[in-house]
């Protein structure tokens, strides 16, 4: 049996691949290693934390100081410096600890390195890959637990993928670091335990494509990130009923992948997404209108969104599980779709 | 830092002379309505782009503000592409698709004018920080507006230049009015060169008209830049001879006064009196530069009005690399 791996060490895994493929790759954030110039630990060559949640352990011992850079608290200066790096030929890997924190630096992203290759006609290049973390669920309340991956999504000139597991999670953080435009490569915190099967080698997994996790004739259902797990309990569910569901990962939020989603759709006639974004101008709404606009003839019944509601996310354990799309919602949701297929 | 010599006088008054043509002819060209969208022009100051970019060759980096043109020139940008991008004709130096606000040419080392005010300051980091990773002994240079003195990046960038000593170099072009408010209104520090210390950097206010003056601070600085012991920070006192943008009454100007004693000094005529006295310029030597610099204007605009717009197809590349 193939190795398995918590997410968070797949995702330092590839960060460790990645820099000893090419020396240009830097990382660099709030205490990715920790305790710069502290002494007892500069004596041991340790990292004080390697990141806040643990990801980047390790790299700064592996790697020095100087490819592991610890920053100020200052985020719109090293997203920005991130941006003048990858423009003069490195490839940095910022880390934004917490994707709330991006209205601190979304000018480095929104107005200058999305735009930089258009606006300088051509010339430049942003090979710049920016971890973040997203996702409620871990009572980290309103400011630390959003999902704002659509948000990132609406800019032209910007990737926005979102693995849901550990394999995916260390092909995709490789292929974004090796692309050479802005990835925003957006972890859920609270998958960072989850364990998979994870090969040793480097290997990629396409920016861009969704995969079919589970086949079905009869409802399709879109996840993005941990959704996934809602989606395949609904499936087993209705499973029981007799109801194929497809399920959908879609793993890559911007550009999404229209082709395996509306082929899926063509087949079952019923669609779900499932997006844990607040539920006006994200990404399952761009995904129904795309599929309503060139599926509908296919389509036997209203697409259907599952988000989380117009609310901030709430800190009291029960209120940010009300808040989170479950598979109770879900069933719910599915039942008015297939109402048909019962009878 | 080496002594000013024939050669790079003759360079600088070029460059001074290109600036302050291509920005009259822009002035008056905006006029007449064939410029589209907003233009930002640098007459008037001169003596800042060209004596820093005097020190600096195609290896150094530049990032530049909303009033870009003279960056860009003083920088070795091409003057018939200039035009033409400014125009938004295909020839233009981004392909008719940046304008005015982002023009910039990276293989120049000018990593782009700025839309975003305050924009350029952490872009000049990451450019410091590459010369810094791969040991070069290249330098990058932010300019920026007393307006951007206020703006949050400049503090976050000052501060990680400092920490990590890059070498970097912030040259403030104070010319007194960020938009229509004035400098003095704006901010808390007098000098916005009093705010290096804070950062424990270098820092100096320097006559912004005088090109000898700031041509020596910049090279002491990129000096120090270059030799590895850090950023600083460099106050240029100047005057804009137009508005804010084009299309600005200017009522906030000063029509007599202080004020008005400093805006009447061409940091142009004192460079040309200075170069001729110390035997840098000839008298003739001068005056056929400078007629140079207007054919070559001229010839710019030429290039941008005979120039196609882009084709349709443009809109949609360029978006993504490969």
């Amino acid at each position: 049996m193939a190795r398995r791996i918590a997410f968070m060490k797949a995702i330092n895994e590839a960060l460790d691949q990645a820099m000893a493929k090419d020396d240009k790759v830097i990382l660099l954030g709030e205490d990715i290693a920790g305790g710069a110039k502290v002494k007892q630990l500069e004596k041991e060559n340790e990292d004080a934390w390697g990141g806040v949640f643990g990801v980047t352990k390790g790299l700064m011992p592996k790697y020095g100081r100087k490819r592991v850079i610890d920053t100020p608290i200052s985020e719109m200066g090293y997203m920005g410096a991130a941006v003048g790096a990858a423009a003069t030929g490195l490839r940095p890997v910022p880390e934004l600890m917490f994707n709330d924190f991006i209205g601190f630096s979304l000018d480095t992203i929104l107005a200058q390195g999305s735009k930089m290759r258009y606006m300088f006609g051509g010339k430049a290049r942003i090979p710049m890959t920016v971890r973040t973390t997203h996702g409620a669920g871990a009572s980290a309340a309103a400011q630390h637990s959003g999902s704002y991956y659509g948000l990132f999504g609406s800019i032209p000139g910007v990737k926005v993928v979102v693995p849901s597991n550990p394999y995916d999670a260390k092909g995709l953080l490789l292929s974004a670091i090796e692309d050479d435009n802005i990835v925003v490569f957006s972890e859920d915190k609270t998958l960072y335990g989850l364990k998979g099967e994870v090969p040793e080698d480097y290997y990629k997994v396409e920016i861009g494509k969704a995969k079919i996790k589970r086949e079905g004739k009869d409802l399709t259902i879109v996840t993005i990130g941990k959704m996934l797990y809602v989606a395949l309990d609904v499936a087993d569910q209705l499973a029981k009923d007799g109801i194929e569901t497809e399920v959908i990962d879609l793993l890559t939020v911007a550009p999404w992948d229209q082709e395996t989603v509306i082929e899926s759709v063509k087949k079952t006639g019923r669609l779900i997404v499932i997006d844990e974004a607040h539920p006006h101008n994200n990404t399952a709404k761009d995904i129904a209108a795309v599929v309503g606009d060139k599926a509908f003839d296919y389509l036997d019944g209203p697409i259907k969104t599952v988000c989380a509601p117009n609310t901030p996310v709430p800190f009291a354990t029960n209120l940010e599980q009300l808040y989170l799309p479950s598979p109770k919602r879900v069933l719910e949701t599915a039942a008015e779709l297939i109402d048909d297929l019962k009878k | 830092m080496e002594k000013l010599n024939k050669e790079r006088a003759a360079w600088i008054y070029k460059k001074m002379n290109d600036i302050r043509n291509f920005e009259n002819e822009v002035h008056e060209i905006f006029a007449t309505g064939s410029i589209p969208g907003f233009v930002h022009l640098y007459a008037g100051e001169e003596a800042v782009a060209v004596g820093v970019c005097a020190h600096l060759t195609d290896n150094d980096y530049i990032t530049s503000t909303h009033r870009g043109h003279g960056h860009c020139i003083a920088k070795g940008c091409d003057l018939n592409q200039m035009m033409a991008e400014i125009y938004g004709k295909e020839t233009g130096l981004c392909k008719g698709k940046g304008g005015s606000m982002h023009i910039a040419d990276i293989d120049k080392g000018m990593l782009g004018a700025n839309g975003m005010v305050g924009g350029g300051f952490p872009i000049a980091i990451g450019a410091g920080l590459r010369n810094q990773y791969l040991k070069t002994k290249d330098v990058a240079v932010c300019f920026f507006g007393d307006g951007a003195a206020n703006e949050g990046t400049f503090h976050e960038s000052i501060n990680m230049a400092s920490i990590w000593k890059l070498p970097v170099v912030f040259v403030n072009e104070n010319n007194s009015f960020g938009e229509a408010t004035p400098q003095w209104y704006a901010s808390g520090s007098k000098r916005i060169a009093d705010r290096g210390p804070a950062y424990g950097i270098p820092s100096e206010t320097v006559d912004g008209k005088d090109l000898m003056a700031v041509y020596e601070a910049a090279g002491k600085a990129i000096e120090r830049a270059r030799n590895g012991e850090g950023p600083t920070l460099i106050e240029c006192l100047t005057y804009r001879n137009y508005g804010h943008f084009e299309g600005d009454e200017q009522k906030y100007k000063a029509s007599s006064g202080d004020e008005n004693t400093f805006a009447k000094r061409d940091c142009i005529k004192e460079f040309r009196q200075y170069a001729v006295d110390k035997k840098l310029l000839s008298a003739a030597g001068a005056n056929k530069i400078e007629k140079s610099s207007t054919e070559d204007i001229e010839h710019a605009i030429k290039f941008a009005e005979e120039s196609e717009v882009p084709k349709p197809e443009t809109l949609y590349q360029d978006v993504f690399a490969d």
